[in-house]
């Protein structure tokens, strides 16, 4: 069973999979980094599976589609940071008050606009990237997959730089760390964790657009399936640190295409027991090492100056 | 010493918050090379002009000049630059970030934040005013005293020209108190002009230039430079802080003496340390009925955990006994009931409960035990009556016992939580800073409570960082410091200069 | 999060109480009509968007979920497993823990009711049958929550995070389980045995509704005057203010925690119980009406009361109930619900804001 071409499948289906929970906890990490528990990013992620959806079936692109998506979720980021930062609202409550408002929304636009046609698109093309992509197993799992891909991965350095070499960096920390700090310096707490919302919205929408436009090639109600959820997870298990998040999406894709694998080659196990793995796996790491997860000191505390 | 031109000046402010004038029409002048003492007691009004200055709040009327242009503050980012840098009172760093980033933050955010540049620049800076301070230390592993270094330079790096230390001693050594009164010399020295914000009398008059009397929201009174001679300063100063030069001497008529005995007897209490809470290690010590035995030492030396240790809210190694009784097996409840009571300087959130009315956090350390509950459900009638009679008996403000407890003022929770403690079979009472953050009228209604309880044979552990409450009022001082008891002297005409040589290590 | 339930005017005496309570209680209905009334109007313009018409899609939401007698019965069936959860989630927060695993409970507790109900049956007596069956639901359920309770009380570990994974952890391994071990035989698609009509929860009265709905109020009310009247209570509602005045006041800290989720998961798992033993007396694979999110709100609009939680789980019920009617028959899905109560919930969490900021503006 353990063949090249089996182990290739395996690994192209993994990141695959990985992709919208890579997103979806580059995202949320952003929020948490500057002190907002965003549980409103399932929320965010289902309207940018809908938007992508929508935009790229209308306009035939699948990069307007991705443009829609990212829209889409930071118009519901906008919607939690106006409620939570801006008037400080207990941000589990609005959080979760706009996952089921959008999943509700996302559904019933569906049941009106698709629900008789099922309109699909087409595969989304792949990019070989030269050379790379001819080593031998890893080069057609890892290296010939959309753009968006390539897009995503990049984004883990890419925020690490942010984190560790801008002056922004420093604020988000500062924000989540010790808001009061970060005010007195100057910087407006406010606008710096409203940003951070908005661009966990960003991702969330793109990580939404790619399961519906690149994932399923179809919107179906409900398409997100908790993917929000496992960034929040992958995003305080990571640390604040973007390559765990990474490593994170990568062992649950690995899980999930194992599921797939395994229906694939016939074996008599219900899915189920192969999802429960990357569960299991954090829920041992947690056991193991999970003493004092160090989240940042304001996470949740929506900030009031002259309040301590 | 001329009198220049001020740099900064307060004319006519006044700022309203709820229910109180915080400001009324305040006059002050900074000016280069000086420092302006604001002196005053809690509630006096300067941390609201600390706010004002910088960009916290705006004051409702009068002006803010600089240089003679009236400038309005309009927040933190436009205080600094024009050029204000302040030094607050509770640490303003980030502690998962290095000395140097903290240090950086207020950049334009897009930028690559500049460590090793502000290194450099820290250094050259620090190397002038005989500081040393290390940029890559994350903030969060220095001690106090390096963090408030780094809180001074952060306002000098940015170009500052007036610079506010909002009660920046209450956190040091004797010691390093008087560092930090060279450092202001040598800051003034280099022209800046320093607003130095203290309840201290001592240090006001040892390190200002020109001080100014703030009282229950209004100046009350200056002392220009050349008025400021030493005793006769004090005399005048304490004049216009309480009316009459004698107003200081209720407060430190000495203690009766304790009777003989051993109330309380600790022994080799013990404690690992725990996230990043000092370890205590063998502290033993005993009281005697009658005695106030005071603890004194720098925040953060252990006396929290001590405190904790006695109370039963930590499992600690070692004994703890009361009146010959074993109680090192208790928790919380037993230690309470067998008559050993602990006050917190945590009044709101670890004291009571902001959200619960005033009858529940009066019980808040019997929930279940009768006559408030019965067979685990609650007597509301018999929790209200008894919530009255304590209302009464400490006489605290209230509308009414089912008002949360929040919604008080700082010294009506405070005779909460001891119409709570002190209810009838206390033996031993363990305070901590008991009038941290009260105003005068009720930190000296506290000190003659704390007298009067000595004086009914209750033994009393008093635990501050206020070296003059301790001499006020405590029979012996023992001294902690790193977890341990450094020394415990009597107090006497030399217990100051013993305390403060055991508070940095040396032996007395 | 305003967990304190005793009036401001509790301590005044004779008429003036009178006055104050009865324009408190005028205010509060008042602050939870407004919102919902402008929520109502926010999703029917929403509904016209879409073409539909508001005011015939809510009139027969009402007249098939309230009005009808087969839809009023429906509806007060549905309020069981919500009312058993509400009571399950007061209980958490208002000690202050966020229970967010009370599907993955739900689900356990449903498919060890499922998997002993059919077993034991014709073993021992009917009622017996019912008893074990819920009891097992609700241990299984707080079996659930051990794991993220001694996480959470003994290593500070964010219950967030572990009652999240363990109730993806629960659907799954109730789904395998089904698959697995307890699938009935005689079945072409995987479901567990069933327990005949007859043996599961008696009806009320002559109508269909399940006296699940009986079990659902008396764990409400019972929760409501435990948190508000007890010892045990005003215990958790000092854990919930915060760690510091538990320690300070002498509570076992931890031990209350592992009460709290143990208590929280007992309730989300008899919920999952009743709901097979009153209404579907099987679980099929893939089942999960995902009660839990939908709940949140809910026992938030209540503000964490329980009698309010009675009323607001009523609506919902028969928002869900007429909905369902409403799908087959306008074309409205029944996601609409969703909508609604999403939208009812931002609106009030605004209108608290603003009424809050209008006292202190007075103060």
């Amino acid at each position: 069973m353990l063949t090249e071409a089996f182990l290739a499948a395996l690994l192209y289906g993994a990141v695959t999979a990985a992709v919208p929970l890579l997103l979806a906890g580059l995202g949320e990490q952003m929020s948490e980094k500057a002190g907002v528990l965003n549980i409103g990013i399932e929320g965010m992620m289902i309207a940018g599976a809908f938007a992508g959806f929508f935009v790229a079936y209308h306009s035939g692109s699948l990069w307007a589609g991705f443009g829609g998506g990212i829209l889409a979720g930071m118009a519901v980021a906008l919607v939690m940071a106006l409620l939570c930062v801006g008037l400080g609202l207990n941000q589990i409550v609005i959080g979760i008050g706009l996952t089921l408002g959008f999943e509700g929304l996302t559904a019933l636009m569906h049941h009106f606009l698709f629900s008789r046609t099922y309109p699909r698109l087409p595969a989304a093309e792949a990019l070989a990237i030269p050379l790379l992509d001819r080593i031998p197993v890893l080069g057609g799992a890892l290296f010939n997959h959309p753009p968006v891909v390539y897009l995503a991965v990049l984004a883990v350095p890419g925020m690490a730089f942010l984190y560790r070499r801008t002056q922004l960096g420093l604020n988000l920390q500062a924000a989540g760390d010790r808001p009061a700090a970060l005010d007195v310096a100057g910087v407006d707490v406010t606008a710096t964790r409203f940003a951070a919302v908005l661009t966990t919205g960003a991702f969330a929408g793109l990580g939404g657009a790619y399961l519906a436009c690149v994932g399923a090639g179809i919107f179906v109600p409900f398409v997100t399936n908790g993917a929000g959820f496992m960034g929040i997870v992958l995003a305080m298990l990571a640390r604040g640190r973007p390559v765990w998040v990474l490593a994170g999406a990568m062992l649950f894709g690995i899980c999930l295409a194992l599921t797939t694998a395994a229906q694939v080659a016939g074996v008599n196990l219900p899915t189920d027991v192969i999802q429960m793995l990357p569960f299991l796996a954090v829920m041992v790491m947690l056991v193991l090492f999970g003493r004092r997860a160090s989240l940042p000191a304001a996470l949740g505390i929506p900030y009031e100056r002259g309040a301590r | 010493m001329t009198t220049t031109a001020p740099i900064l000046a307060l004319k006519g402010i006044t700022k309203r918050f709820p229910g109180v004038l915080a400001n009324d029409r305040i006059d002050l002048a900074l000016r280069p090379g000086e420092v302006h003492v604001l002196l005053g007691e809690n509630g006096a009004g300067k941390s609201t002009i600390v706010a004002m200055l910088s960009g916290l709040i705006q004051p409702d009327s009068g002006r803010i000049e600089i240089e003679g242009r009236p400038v309005t503050i309009r927040s933190p980012r436009h205080a600094l630059s024009l050029g204000i840098g302040t030094v607050f009172q509770h640490s303003m760093l980030v502690p998962s970030l290095t000395v140097a980033e903290n240090l950086l933050l207020g950049a334009p955010w897009w930028r690559r934040p500049a460590r090793r540049e502000m290194a450099a620049r820290l250094g050259e800076i620090a190397a002038g005013l005989g500081m040393a301070v290390r940029p890559e230390m994350r903030a969060g592993d220095l001690s106090l005293g390096e963090q408030q270094q780094a809180e001074i330079l952060r306002a000098l790096v940015r170009g500052g020209r007036v610079l506010i230390l909002d009660e920046s001693t209450s956190m040091l050594t004797p010691d390093g108190i008087a560092e930090l009164g060279a450092l202001m010399r040598r800051m003034a020295g280099q022209g800046l002009a320093i607003l130095f914000i203290t309840h201290k009398l001592g240090e006001a008059v040892s390190f200002g230039d020109r001080i100014s009397v703030l009282k229950l929201g209004r100046k009350v009174g200056e002392i220009p430079p050349e008025r400021i001679r030493g005793e006769e300063t004090v005399g005048e100063v304490l004049e216009m802080m309480f009316g009459a030069r004698t107003a200081g001497a209720a407060d430190t008529a000495p203690p009766a003496p304790p009777r003989p005995g051993r109330r309380l007897v600790v022994e080799g209490l013990s404690l690992p340390a725990r996230d990043g809470a000092p370890a205590l290690e063998g502290i033993s010590f005993d009281v005697a009925p009658g005695e106030i035995l005071g603890i004194a030492g720098i925040d953060g030396n252990g006396q929290r955990e001590l405190a904790e240790a006695l109370a039963g809210q930590r499992r600690a190694g070692g004994r703890v006994l009361v009146d010959g009784r074993d109680l090192s097996a208790q928790g919380v409840g037993g230690r309470r009931r067998a008559g050993l009571r602990y006050l917190t300087d945590d009044r709101l959130g670890e004291g009571t409960v902001g959200a619960f009315p005033v009858s529940l956090n009066l019980v808040l350390k019997e929930v279940g035990a009768p006559p408030f509950w019965r067979a685990g459900l609650e007597r509301r009638a018999v929790i209200d009556a008894h919530a009255r009679d304590r209302v009464r008996a400490f006489d605290v403000r209230t509308p009414g016992v089912a008002t949360p407890v929040g919604r008080l003022s700082g010294g009506n929770i405070q005779k909460v939580i001891l119409a709570r403690e002190l209810v009838p079979g206390a033996r031993v009472v363990v305070f901590s800073k008991p009038t941290y953050g009260l105003d005068l009228a009720n930190a000296r209604a506290t000190h003659q409570r704390i007298r009067d309880l000595a004086a009914q044979g209750i033994a009393v552990v008093l635990i501050s960082t206020d070296l003059e409450e301790l001499l006020a009022l405590s029979h012996r001082i023992a001294v902690m410091s790193g977890g341990r008891i450094a020394g415990i002297v009597a107090n006497d005409a030399e217990a100051r200069a013993r305390i403060g040589r055991l508070m940095v290590g040396v032996a007395a | 999060m305003n967990t304190d339930a005793r009036a401001d005017g509790a301590g005044a005496t004779g008429q003036g109480a009178v006055a104050a309570a009865a324009l408190g209680a005028l205010r509060a209905g008042l602050m939870a009509a407004v919102p919902i009334l402008l929520a109502l109007l926010l999703a029917g313009l929403l509904l016209m968007a879409f073409g539909k018409d508001p005011l015939a899609y809510y009139g027969y939401v009402v007249r098939r979920g309230l009005l009808s007698p087969s839809g009023l019965e429906q509806t007060l069936t549905r309020m069981a497993p919500l009312l058993l959860i509400a009571a399950g989630l007061i209980v958490a927060f208002r000690a202050g823990i966020w229970n967010l695993g009370i599907d993955g409970q739900f689900m356990l507790g449903a498919l060890a009711a499922a998997a002993s109900g059919p077993a034991l049956s014709g073993v021992i007596p009917g009622w017996a049958v019912l008893t074990v069956a819920a009891g097992l639901g609700a241990l299984a359920a707080m079996a659930w929550s051990v794991l993220p309770a001694l996480l959470r009380a003994f290593q500070g570990v964010n219950e967030i995070i572990t009652t999240l994974m363990m109730s993806f952890l629960g659907l799954s391994l109730a789904n395998a389980l089904v698959k697995l071990v307890f699938r009935d035989p005689a079945t072409t698609v995987p479901q567990t045995r069933t327990l005949p009509v007859d043996e599961r929860l008696p009806r009320l009265f002559e109508t269909t509704v399940s006296s699940g709905l009986v079990i659902g109020l008396v764990a409400v009310v019972a929760v409501h005057l435990m948190m508000t009247r007890t010892a045990f209570g005003l215990r958790l509602r000092i854990v919930g203010a915060g760690p510091r005045a538990a320690v300070h006041a002498g509570l076992d800290l931890p031990w209350l925690t592992v009460a709290v989720f143990a208590l929280s998961a007992a309730l989300a798992g008899l919920a999952g119980a009743v709901d097979v033993l009153g209404v579907y007396g099987n679980i099929r694979a893939d089942w999960n009406p995902g009660f839990g999110l939908v709940v949140i709100p809910v026992v938030f609009l209540a503000r964490l009361n329980g009698f309010a939680a009675i009323g607001f789980v009523f609506l919902f019920s028969m928002l869900s109930i007429g909905g369902e009617s409403a799908a087959r028959r306008l074309g409205v899905p029944t996601v609409f619900t969703l909508v609604l109560v999403a939208i009812v919930l931002i609106v009030l969490a605004v209108a608290e804001w603003l009424d809050q900021r209008a006292r202190a503006r007075r103060a």
